[in-house]
């Protein structure tokens, strides 16, 4: 089952992606095949192959049950507010956040997971900003 | 002899201080990749990328960093296979099945020494092939046209799901979708804007980094969150090390086995969609046959068993070297990898880069042979140092591994956007591999999509329009043939393959990276 809903996403991208390539427009150079042609065969490949997964799908995947897909959606959202938090708080202070969450849902305590978030951040600006000299999201206290 | 002297001038540029320091930290750095699970060649390298890159490294001091790294890796592979039963990557799995044994017996120290002394007899011999062969195949390479080229690339994406694949509709699905990633952005021939749907962030396309590190290693962490495998492996089984000099003797008594391991392993590397795990399996297989008919001492800790798959391991990882450098056509996640290296820094492997930057390739090249004696050298004293790290718990690492992945990214884009998109990515990269869906062909199909539909536009203006160009040589001809092969013989024989390295698998395998 898992298979065939997958082929029908991907039948639906592929639908999509040629119907987004049928808008390409064309700029004042022109060659022979035209920037549209190639993103038809790829389409047309994503096609053809999502309709053999709804035909001839494979055994069953193991899923995770629902909390521990929960725990990735959560992961996958943290990360992401992690990302938008750079810029407005600066990395040491997002970064000691994201690791606390991090490693405490693969099983610290939670108050080591604080102390592992601030020993990971403070550890990874000075490696990398002090001493290699990377440029890393400066919020408004500066570091 | 002109080849002789071109590796002696890529001698000396590797031999510069800088450039030794750099080799040294990226053996030191890929051995400890390659022990902890989950933390293969492939991971190790795109997380560094971004970092090597944003330093302002240039471009020959870089490889040199990653390709020790690569050669780290895969030597490290083996230490967790030794003493845990656990691969540290997919190819040190055939090490287990006599290297465990071994070290159970409390040969621990001399399993670990063996398989370091062959890991060095695989990749030395395979560097040495990868200077003979290499030049070889430019020279085959340079009477490619464009068609070619194009059929080229289909080559690679029809071999690479690779002997032992079992649905192979998910590598032409993997692989339409990364070409499919790759076409976003003004289109490099005519100008158009293509799938950017007027986002100003998809002008220029999606940088492969951000795929590749969020594919490879943020799906990674994803997988550990889902089992909630937050202890360090090292903890339950403290395996005692004994001796670690090696036995000359015993290293005698192997010397056959490693030979006819790279043999093997190095063949392997060097056809399209083979690659390190089938070399090892086949070097293991092989050695069975012919010295052990009957099963008696394999499988219960003969020395033979972990020299055999070791050399097979190193000796495939140096052979996938040459249609990476020689052709641009890695055919291996590690190469794409490395593929997306010389790419970041503006380099394009193929024949033309053997004429063009020749001090670009014989400064790696020599450099993959100063890393493995270095490998060589820290890997037997230091071997004690390389297990401790076993015990840092993954409920530490993974996030360390999480963040740096991150600051990689943001330090080159400095873009909030691109850092949010390398987290979709990693999602996807999750759910792709539930689906049992490959992800080296998207990674390859973003980083050779470009290349493919140029090649694919240009025959056609010189043909003027007539598709029949792609099948116009006889060249064109006996390389849609062997993609035909390559893409259509696992159909048959993928399941039987499979299954019979399936059958090899430990049980609680780490997922490799």
């Amino acid at each position: 089952m898992s298979d065939r809903i997958f082929g029908g996403f991907g039948l639906a991208l592929a639908i999509f992606y040629i119907w987004a390539a049928s808008i390409i427009k064309d700029s004042f150079m022109v060659d022979i095949v035209g920037p549209r042609a190639f993103p038809y065969i790829v389409g047309a490949i994503l096609g053809l192959t999502s309709i053999y997964f709804i035909l001839r799908p494979d055994d069953e995947p193991e899923w995770p049950i629902m909390r521990d897909f929960a725990e990735i959606l959560f992961a996958g959202a943290v990360m992401l507010l992690y990302a938008w938090s750079l810029p407005e708080v600066g990395f040491i202070i997002s970064t000691i956040f994201a690791t606390a969450y991090l490693t405490w849902r693969l099983g610290t305590a939670p108050l080591w997971s604080l102390a592992i978030g601030v020993m990971t951040s403070v550890g990874i600006y000075v490696v990398f900003h002090l001493i290699l000299g990377l440029s890393l999201a400066k919020g408004p206290l500066g570091f | 002899m002109e080849t002789l002297s071109l590796l002696m001038d890529g001698f000396a540029v590797a031999m510069t201080a800088q450039n030794l320091f750099l080799a040294v930290l990226g053996c030191f750095l890929g051995t400890l990749m390659g022990a902890l699970p989950g933390l293969g060649p492939a991971n190790g390298v795109a997380i560094l990328i971004p970092i090597a890159f944003s330093l302002g490294l240039g471009p020959t001091p870089s490889l040199i960093l990653l390709t020790s790294v690569y050669y780290g890796a895969m030597y490290g592979g083996r230490i967790s296979s030794i003493l845990l039963n656990i691969p540290g990557d997919e190819p040190a799995m055939m090490t287990c099945l006599d290297g465990h044994p071994m070290a159970l017996n409390g040969h621990a120290g001399e399993a670990l020494s063996l398989s370091g002394v062959a890991s060095f007899v695989g990749a030395f011999v395979a560097t040495c092939g990868l200077v003979v062969l290499a030049p070889q195949l430019v020279k085959i390479a340079l009477l490619f046209g464009p068609a070619e080229y194009f059929v080229l690339f289909t080559v690679a994406f029809a071999t690479l799901g690779g002997i032992s694949s079992t649905n192979q509709a998910k590598s032409a699905f993997a692989a339409a979708l990364g070409l499919g990633i790759a076409m976003i952005g003004s289109d490099s021939q005519t100008g158009s804007q293509r799938f950017t749907f007027d986002h100003i962030h998809l002008y220029d396309g999606i940088d492969f980094l951000i795929a590749i590190v969020g594919l490879f290693a943020l799906s990674e962490v994803f997988i550990f969150l889902e089992h909630h495998r937050g202890g360090s492996v090292g903890a339950t089984n403290a395996t005692k090390i004994g001796r670690i000099m090696p036995d000359f003797k015993m290293i005698k008594y192997c010397l056959p086995s490693m030979a006819r391991g790279t043999g093997l392993g190095f063949f392997a590397g060097v056809l399209p969609g083979a690659g390190a795990s089938l070399g090892s399996f086949l070097a293991y297989s092989l050695e069975k046959q012919t010295v052990d008919r009957e099963g008696k001492t394999f499988g219960k800790g003969d020395p033979r068993g972990v020299a055999a798959p070791e050399a097979g391991n190193n000796a495939a990882s140096g052979g996938a070297l040459v249609p990476m450098l020689a052709l641009g056509v890695p055919g291996s996640g590690t190469t794409a990898v490395l593929l997306a290296v010389l790419l970041q820094l503006n380099i394009t492997p193929g024949p033309l880069l053997f004429q063009k930057n020749p001090d670009v390739v014989w400064g790696l090249i020599a450099a993959l042979f100063i890393a493995n004696i270095i490998l060589l050298a820290m890997n037997i004293p230091l071997v004690g140092l390389f297990t401790r790290v076993l015990m840092v718990p993954t409920r530490i690492l993974m996030p360390i591994v999480a963040m740096i992945s991150f600051v990689g990214i943001y330090s080159i884009t400095g873009s909030t956007f691109d850092v949010m998109l390398m987290v979709g990515f990693g999602f996807v990269g999750w759910l792709l591999r539930k689906l049992e869906v490959p992800l080296v062909p998207v990674i390859l199909g973003i980083l050779l999509g470009n290349q493919m539909e140029v090649n694919l536009r240009r025959a056609m203006t010189i043909s003027d329009g007539d598709w029949s160009v792609l099948v116009g040589s006889p060249l064109a001809i006996i390389l849609w043939l062997i993609a035909i092969t390559g893409f259509v013989l696992p159909m048959f024989m993928g399941r039987r393959m499979k299954d019979r390295m399936q059958k090899n698998r430990p049980d609680d395998l780490a997922p490799g990276g």
